[in-house]
């Protein structure tokens, strides 16, 4: 083994490089999608790579602290963390920043760093996307930023979209209801995470609750499909507390928005999904498409994130990585199209250059002693002067 | 469009296979080749809409939450040593039961200081004794563990103990079990999402099938 030898070239794992042209392409995703945000009325917002972990992991992101990279700041002395999600800074820059008391419009992309990768196969350097939609409570707000996610999918080439729906207040509500603590809450949770109904059935069979709380809970993992599975759910669940009757209109509000928002979407309902438990507080949701195991986006309600910056706000949104959504357009690269200019000492044909380039022609400059072949280049034209008109633009 | 791809169902070799046909037989699902002879891996069914694939049974969550098959049937001491919440197992099929024991020469002291353990399931071991507030070292083997006691490898083990006659045939007692093993149905999270229309009736025929 030639360690050294080898090893210089080798990225990490799971840490990725955009080359071209990929990377080109990679950019015009990012604008496109920014603008679609923006025609939205969401406002770019770009917070540092790096801030206190404090404020990194601060409020209900606690999750988040494995995910982190951590480092002491010499100025300081204090512990600074690499963002591992955008989220929690477009918190804190709505409630501490631009306190505003309406509802707050913000969206972002930037590169967040991984201690682990997120689920299997997915990078530890995503391009994260997102819009948050602060300052309003209700289900108007989610159909909202659910509707700008899928059209932003749609704009990435995302054909035949999944969008899964769960309400994280159900399965709260009734662990409230049955009084149960917090280790037999977070047991329960991780059964219902792998919706292991005889895990489930054999953790409950261990604590001390009535019979109808334990078949309310009992029911949650199979209560996954169809907009169908909704009204199985009110049936259920019928005379469960107040908190889950709530979880249950919301959603159904949801669906009958989006069915009319978006038509072409399959709505997939799964009452156990608990993604980001801790972190959400209402709807949560994801997006799917047909041959990918990954899921493309995701999103839900997280009210009272901004308390520890000094407001808690209401807030939702959803974001996505970008560099794993440029796999699904099948957009071919971009063909040679540049014009190859020779190396001369020529005022016209500067000049001619830089006419070209500001119609918005690619033109590259053939260095001397470089052997001028289109395949290097990308050129399928060069620059030739003719006697009679100057610089003229041929065919190669 | 994957819809029309078919469902694909991983098992491994041995004792899961032939204890899971007998499942699969009510929904018409039968391999066309015996896949204890066949040196095919990807073998059709009389379903044409449901293929089976024969891997490794460690391997099995792995084909199943990268999505490479949509079911699988994994042991649960697989599912516990591995972890994560990459996948569902909505199903005891009540099938390969054994238990995951702590085992050592009978007049073992577990209380003494740090223990030192042998055993493939590093993970569940060390999350067990660290439960109890021990403190132990683990030392990681492949395979036959029994003998690690013997030769002062290690004071105990932790393995799978069906009757207990490897045990007993190398001078050694079951101490304490972990946990009960039995197989389950495990089912990649997005297909559960994406074609629950196919997987939902499938899962609860395969669930009538156990009871």
């Amino acid at each position: 083994m030639h360690v050294g030898k080898q090893s210089a070239w080798l990225l990490p794992d799971a840490i990725e490089e955009v080359l071209p042209p990929a990377a080109k392409q990679l950019e015009q995703l990012r604008q496109a999608v920014l603008k679609i945000c923006a025609l939205w009325g969401y406002e770019q917002i770009m917070p540092p790579a790096i801030e206190f972990l404090e404020s990194l992991l601060s409020g209900s992101a606690h999750d988040l602290d494995l995910d982190t990279f951590k480092l002491t700041d010499q100025l300081s002395g204090r512990m600074m963390g690499v963002r591992a999600d955008i989220t929690p800074q477009a918190a804190r820059i709505d409630a501490h920043q631009l306190k505003s008391d309406g509802p707050t419009r913000l969206c972002y992309t930037g590169t967040v760093l991984k201690t682990r990768p997120d689920g299997l196969g997915n990078s530890r350097n995503p391009l994260q996307m997102g819009a948050e939609l602060y300052g309003h409570a209700g289900v108007e707000s989610d159909v909202e930023v659910i509707a700008l996610m899928v059209q932003v999918l749609q704009a990435a080439g995302a054909e035949s979209l999944h969008i899964d729906l769960g309400h994280v207040g159900i399965f709260r509500g009734l662990v409230e209801d049955a009084g149960l603590e917090a280790d037999s809450e977070t047991r329960l949770w991780d059964a219902l995470q792998r919706k292991s109904a005889p895990d489930l059935q054999e953790l409950l069979s261990q604590l001390s609750i009535g019979d109808q709380q334990r078949d309310w809970i009992t029911a949650l993992p199979a209560l996954n499909g169809g907009p169908e599975v909704l009204k199985e759910a009110k049936t259920r669940l019928a005379g469960a507390g107040s908190a889950v009757q709530q979880a249950l209109s919301d959603l159904s509000a949801i669906i009958d928005a989006l069915s009319r928002w978006l038509p072409n979407v399959t709505l997939h309902f799964d009452l156990g999904e608990l993604r980001g438990y801790r972190y959400h507080t209402g709807v949560v949701f994801a997006a799917y498409v047909s041959g990918r195991a990954q899921e493309l986006a995701r999103g839900g309600r997280y009210d009272g994130i901004g308390e520890v910056f000094g407001r808690a706000r209401a807030a939702t949104g959803f974001s996505t990585d970008l560099k794993a959504l440029l796999l699904l357009s099948d957009a071919p690269p971009p063909s040679q199209n540049a014009i190859a200019a020779p190396w001369q000492d020529d005022a016209q044909l500067r000049q001619k250059v830089m006419d070209l380039r500001a119609e918005g022609e690619v033109v590259i400059w053939m260095l001397p002693d470089h052997e001028f072949t289109p395949d290097t280049l990308g050129c399928n034209r060069k620059l030739i002067l003719t006697t009679d008109a100057g610089w003229q633009v041929k065919p190669v | 469009m994957p819809q029309a791809e078919p469902i694909t169902l991983a098992l491994s070799k041995g004792r899961i296979l032939e204890q899971t046909l007998p499942l699969l037989a009510p929904l018409g699902i039968e391999p066309l080749e015996d896949p204890e002879k066949s040196r095919q891996l990807l073998i059709p069914t009389r379903r044409d809409d449901v293929r089976l694939i024969i891997v490794r049974a460690t391997d099995v969550p792995t084909y199943v939450a990268y999505g490479g098959a949509d079911l699988g049937v994994a042991g649960k001491d697989v599912l516990m040593e591995q972890g994560g919440h990459g996948l569902y197992e909505p199903v005891d099929l009540r099938i390969a039961r054994c238990r995951l024991m702590v085992a050592g020469p009978p007049d073992t002291d577990l209380e003494r200081r740090r223990l030192r353990v042998a055993t493939k399931f590093v993970n569940i071991t060390r999350r067990y004794f660290a439960a109890r507030g021990r403190q132990v070292d683990l030392i990681k083997l492949y395979g036959s563990m029994e003998l690690a006691p013997m030769v002062g490898l290690a004071d105990v083990i932790v393995d799978l103990v069906d009757t207990g006659n490897t045990l007993k045939a190398n001078g050694l007692a079951p101490l304490e079990c972990i946990a009960d093993i039995s197989a389950r149905l495990v089912v990649n999270k997005t297909s559960m999402k994406l074609r629950h229309q196919a997987l939902k009736p499938m899962i609860s025929q395969i669930a009538e099938s156990v009871e």
